[in-house]
């Protein structure tokens, strides 16, 4: 490992304390001063904590630093006209593979996010096992997965972002209506969960730009 | 301990050999949960390794540019999400599952409450993520004419919508505690929330509606969302006549909702 990696692991660790620090203040003061009740198992309390910090921290490093990187080439070469469809005038429809793409990487970088996890283990905790943990997050993935491809495809064929919004919420309500009851407030909290570790190397950065025939001009993705 | 020494010489260093293989044992069993929890991490991991791997050999059929640093990558991705998850059931669940007990037994609504905003207001306040959102959206704004191209213009801007982001979050939850304790049903509230999204939307300048959107997710992160579902399903488990599945959860959501909201009235008075 190079002097680079060992700097962005510091810069890592420097910002998930950051993230930590404030959170663990304010539970001291109410624990100490309002509650006044000593923490239980506070040695093990702190050691996880620590394991939280590093943990995330190397997490981030290694996304950063190896695998966003690759996911933007592969999503250049992907968006790349020569590798799309040589010599013909560009359709939506020539772009399967980006789709294709898009839906594997919401797919496995959602399986593989921390806090769906913890709240599928939450979830899995307090159902009794009646709520499968890796049930949850495969049904949460597939979500992921069919959004950044409608996504790609929102931007590769310049349609405006709200039409899409207003019928994914539509459908929302519809499901609320029809879902049993339990599952709602763990459904709506998997959207939050989502977006939690990722910046999501989708292949928007590709596509944006390359596309000759947009006819909304100064429309930008929303990501 | 007694026993051994009524043994005789012979036997005077059992309680040491005893003692050693206990430890031995014990390290072996801390070895072998940790082997257990690389494993399933590396389960875990498995599909973007499998993705990245067909698109690239199969599809695009190119070599992998530097592959040294995408195996380094990986290991630090495999060993960082194990250490995440031990700490996670270490420290994030039992912290938030101990407050919420110790808040209810307390039984004052109004610490509770500050401190359901505290802890909303402090994790977001500095969360790297929306301080880089903030500082693009006062960019945004200064080349949309909303605000003067000043460096402490721009500074203030940013400034502010961070605060508004904090303050809304703190309030999502002390709304969501608040349905926790009345049972509120959650699509209510929710869509309800987002009825107000939608007017606002139709009336605040369209250069924030974008930022406003992205507000929302850049509030929940890993750290929170652990913290505020134990914390959630915790108070949803001591109080009695409420479900920890149908009451418990419903934090993070809310945590994603209110500063879209509040983003955009932000738009409208500054």
């Amino acid at each position: 490992m190079d002097v680079d990696a060992l700097t962005a692991i510091a810069h890592a660790l420097v910002s998930t304390l950051a993230d930590v620090l404030p959170i663990a203040v304010i539970l001291l003061f109410f624990q100490l001063v309002v509650l006044r009740r000593p923490i239980p198992h506070l040695r093990r309390v702190l050691v996880g904590l620590v394991y939280v910090v590093l943990g995330l921290a190397l997490f981030l490093v290694g996304l950063e630093e190896a695998l966003f990187p690759l996911g933007r080439v592969m999503a250049r070469q992907l968006t790349d006209p020569a590798f799309l469809s040589p010599g013909a005038v560009l359709d939506w429809s020539d772009y399967g593979w980006v789709y294709a793409f898009a839906f594997a990487i919401g797919f496995s970088t959602t399986i593989a996010e921390p806090a769906l996890i913890a709240v599928a283990f939450k979830a899995r905790e307090v159902s009794g096992g009646a709520v499968n943990a890796w049930g949850l997050r495969i049904a949460v993935a597939l979500g992921v997965a069919i959004a950044i491809a409608v996504g790609a495809f929102r931007i590769v064929s310049g349609t405006p972002l709200h039409l899409y919004m207003i019928a994914g919420y539509a459908i929302v309500i519809v499901q609320t209506w029809r879902a049993p009851r339990d599952i709602v407030p763990l459904a709506y909290d998997s959207g939050g969960v989502t977006t939690s570790t990722k910046a999501m190397a989708t292949p928007g950065g590709g596509a944006r730009g390359v596309w000759p025939w947009r006819r909304r001009s100064g429309h930008t993705p929303s990501r | 301990m007694l026993d051994t020494r009524r043994l005789g010489a012979d036997e005077t260093e059992q309680p040491d050999l005893a003692a050693s293989r206990r430890a031995a044992s014990r390290a072996w069993r801390h070895v072998w949960s940790a082997a257990r929890l690389l494993l399933g991490t590396g389960r875990d991991l498995l599909p973007i390794v499998v993705v990245v791997a067909f698109f690239q050999i199969v599809v695009l059929r190119q070599p992998f540019p530097n592959l040294e640093a995408i195996l380094v990558g990986l290991v630090l991705v495999t060993v960082g999400l194990a250490l995440f998850l031990r700490g996670l059931e270490m420290a994030l669940f039992p912290i938030g599952e101990t407050m919420a007990e110790a808040f209810a037994h307390k039984g004052s609504l109004a610490w509770l409450l500050l401190f359901a905003f505290a802890l909303g207001f402090g994790t977001t306040v500095a969360e790297p993520a929306l301080i880089a959102v903030a500082g693009e959206a006062a960019k945004a704004a200064a080349e949309a004419g909303l605000i003067t191209r000043e460096e402490t213009a721009l500074a203030r801007y940013a400034t502010g919508l961070r605060l508004t982001v904090a303050v809304a979050v703190g309030i999502a939850l002390v709304v969501g505690v608040l349905r926790i304790l009345k049972g509120w049903p959650i699509h209510w509230v929710i869509m309800g929330g987002y009825v107000i999204v939608v007017l606002l939307t139709t009336v605040a300048p369209r250069e924030i509606v974008g930022v406003a959107y992205d507000s929302g997710g850049v509030t929940t992160s890993t750290v929170t969302v652990p913290l505020v579902a134990a914390l959630g399903v915790g108070l949803a488990t001591v109080i009695k006549g409420r479900n920890p599945l149908i009451d418990g959860f419903g934090l993070v959501a809310l945590a994603s909702l209110t500063p879209m909201i509040f983003v955009m009235i932000y738009g409208m008075v500054v």
